[in-house]
């Protein structure tokens, strides 16, 4: 079990409070996933020129009390990319212009135990271990802004439960996805992969859903022939909400096995596992609230 | 008699549903309300009294499940497992309802006035179920008795492996399971629909409705079938 979240405002004065919004519905799925919870924001996109990537720490002995400052130093020592960062403990956002693939090389070489959680012009993406509320307090979701965002809270079923395995996972750049489900082929998924040259972090069920999507996209289809091809080759049981830098899209299984549910409104469109995470939304009792079909592909655009 | 108002923003459910467990002589004909009720799961589960309930909004998992004797009306959607083994009484979704409504209800009425998902009344042991929209895939599967008035479309294998209950369908059906198959609607049958509607408060010509039942050549293993079913 695991819970959903998703959230796209439609009205620009709520990009202030998207984080706001988001807080009680991500909690509102504590039962569903008790024992990680994780999030990416999507927020106007920066520069053609810059990226931004979102690192996480709590890997290194330093855990928490980490020197970005002084990886940020040594990175600007090391190439010509005008990093900066901003931090929040075992997190940080370095933004950076230039080539995100050197400066990923050299995170790797420079700094191995350094995790790199999203790379984008738009993406910021958190995760750990912890509660829902925990996770929440730890990165001060209630002020994050953007325009749409992708929650997930999980109860691990899959893999081990790490900050890693974690949801959401990302590949290539501004692409996320979280599930609620288990797959059944995703070493089927991973071996047609690897030989593209497409590397894994974990031994999760999930990143091989978010890296065989993303690698359709990054092959030029569009998002819903990306979802099709999904259907066909990824099996078991699932609920999928993905973010892009300008779209939400949701999916589930012939059999709709793992639950869903939208609310929409004027001034906003708000997916969750279950209605309890909506219940508290501006306007709910006046929101369009339905159940999305299995098979079907509902995308939209912020 | 009084009604009582329970505020799922203050109380919770486990005092709706203790106030709903008391004694079956002290409910009678009360009036129980359940006001923001958010999506909260089990809510007025195990009633065994004629009691009246109204959940004004979103229920979420197994409302009304196992319900004995009361009416019980969801003012919204209800999540999986609405009346769930219901065993009598009658259980009313003026929305949606999601997978698994109904699902080995013994007795009793529920209506759904919008759609209901995958699975409806999936295991059916004899209670009857009416829905104003469509159901998803792989309803009645495996249903025993009771009977299923379905006025919109079926989705995929709709009565698969099908026992004695009986299915009425106006729309289209995507697909029937296996062993299901239409049959003649008789006068008893368009007499059962025309019931059945007017129990659900359901306007529509009784004679518009398919009748599904079971072909019953599963009811005996055959080994020449080779697993061609």
């Amino acid at each position: 079990m695991c819970g959903i979240v998703g959230l796209l405002v439609k009205t620009p004065a709520l990009r202030e409070q998207l984080g706001a919004l988001m807080v009680p519905m991500l909690i509102g799925m504590t039962e569903r996933g008790p024992d990680s919870a994780g999030l990416a924001v999507f927020s106007q996109p920066l520069d053609a020129a810059k990226r931004k990537l979102s690192l996480y720490s709590g890997f290194t002995p330093e855990g928490d009390r980490f020197d970005w400052k002084g990886l940020t130093a040594a990175l600007n020592g090391a190439m010509n990319v005008d990093a900066q960062v901003d931090v929040q403990g075992n997190h940080a956002v370095l933004t950076l212009a230039g080539d995100p693939e050197g400066v990923k090389s050299w995170l790797r070489a420079a700094f191995p135990l350094v995790y790199l959680l999203s790379t984008g012009r738009s993406i910021d993406l958190y995760k750990d271990i912890g509660t829902p509320a925990q996770v929440a307090a730890r990165y001060d979701f209630a002020n994050l802004k953007g325009s749409h965002l992708v929650g997930h809270t999980r109860m691990a079923t899959e893999s081990a439960v790490t900050p890693d395995r974690a949801h959401p996972f990302t590949a290539g750049e501004d692409f996320c996805l979280v599930h609620n489900g288990s797959l059944s082929n995703p070493y089927g998924v991973r071996r047609m992969l690897e030989p593209q040259g497409i590397h894994f972090d974990t031994d999760n069920d999930t990143e091989a859903a978010c890296r065989f999507l993303e690698w359709r996209l990054r092959e030029g289809d569009e998002l819903p022939v990306a979802l099709q091809k999904g259907f066909e080759e990824l099996d078991g049981f699932y609920t999928f909400l993905m973010g892009t830098s300008t779209e939400l899209a949701l999916i589930r299984d012939p059999f709709a096995c793992k639950p869903a549910i939208v609310a929409e409104t004027d001034d906003y469109v708000a997916i969750a596992s279950e209605f309890r995470s909506l219940a508290h939304l501006p306007d709910i009792k006046h929101a369009k609230v339905f159940e999305p079909a299995p098979e079907e592909m509902y995308v939209w655009k912020a | 008699m009084e009604s009582v108002i329970f505020d799922l923003e203050k109380a919770s459910v486990r005092e709706v549903n203790q106030f709903l467990h008391g004694a079956p002589e002290t409910l009678e004909g009360r009036q129980v309300t359940v006001v923001s009720p958010n999506g909260a799961h089990n809510l007025a589960v195990g009633v065994d009294a004629p009691v009246q309930v109204l959940i004004d909004g979103h229920a979420g998992y197994y409302a009304g499940g196992m319900n004995k004797h009361a009416t019980i009306i969801v003012d919204g959607s209800a999540g999986t497992g609405v009346a769930e083994n219901m065993m009598s009484g009658k259980v009313h979704v003026k929305g949606f309802a999601s997978n698994g409504a109904g699902a080995s209800a013994h007795g009793g009425l529920l209506v759904i006035d919008g759609d209901a998902g995958l699975r409806c009344g999936i295991s059916l042991k004899g209670g009857d179920i009416v829905v104003g929209g469509s159901v998803g895939s792989f309803s009645a599967f495996m249903a025993q008795a009771g009977r299923m008035v379905i006025c919109g479309d079926a989705g995929d294998a709709l009565g698969d492996s099908l026992y004695e209950a009986v299915l009425y369908v106006r729309g289209s059906v995507k697909s029937l399971g296996a062993d299901a198959q239409y049959e003649e609607m008789t006068d008893a049958d368009v007499s059962a629909v025309r019931d059945l509607l007017k129990a659900a408060g359901l306007n529509h010509d009784p004679m518009s409705f398919r009748r599904i039942a079971s072909a019953r050549t599963l009811y005996h293993w055959n080994a020449d079938a080779n697993q061609e079913y």
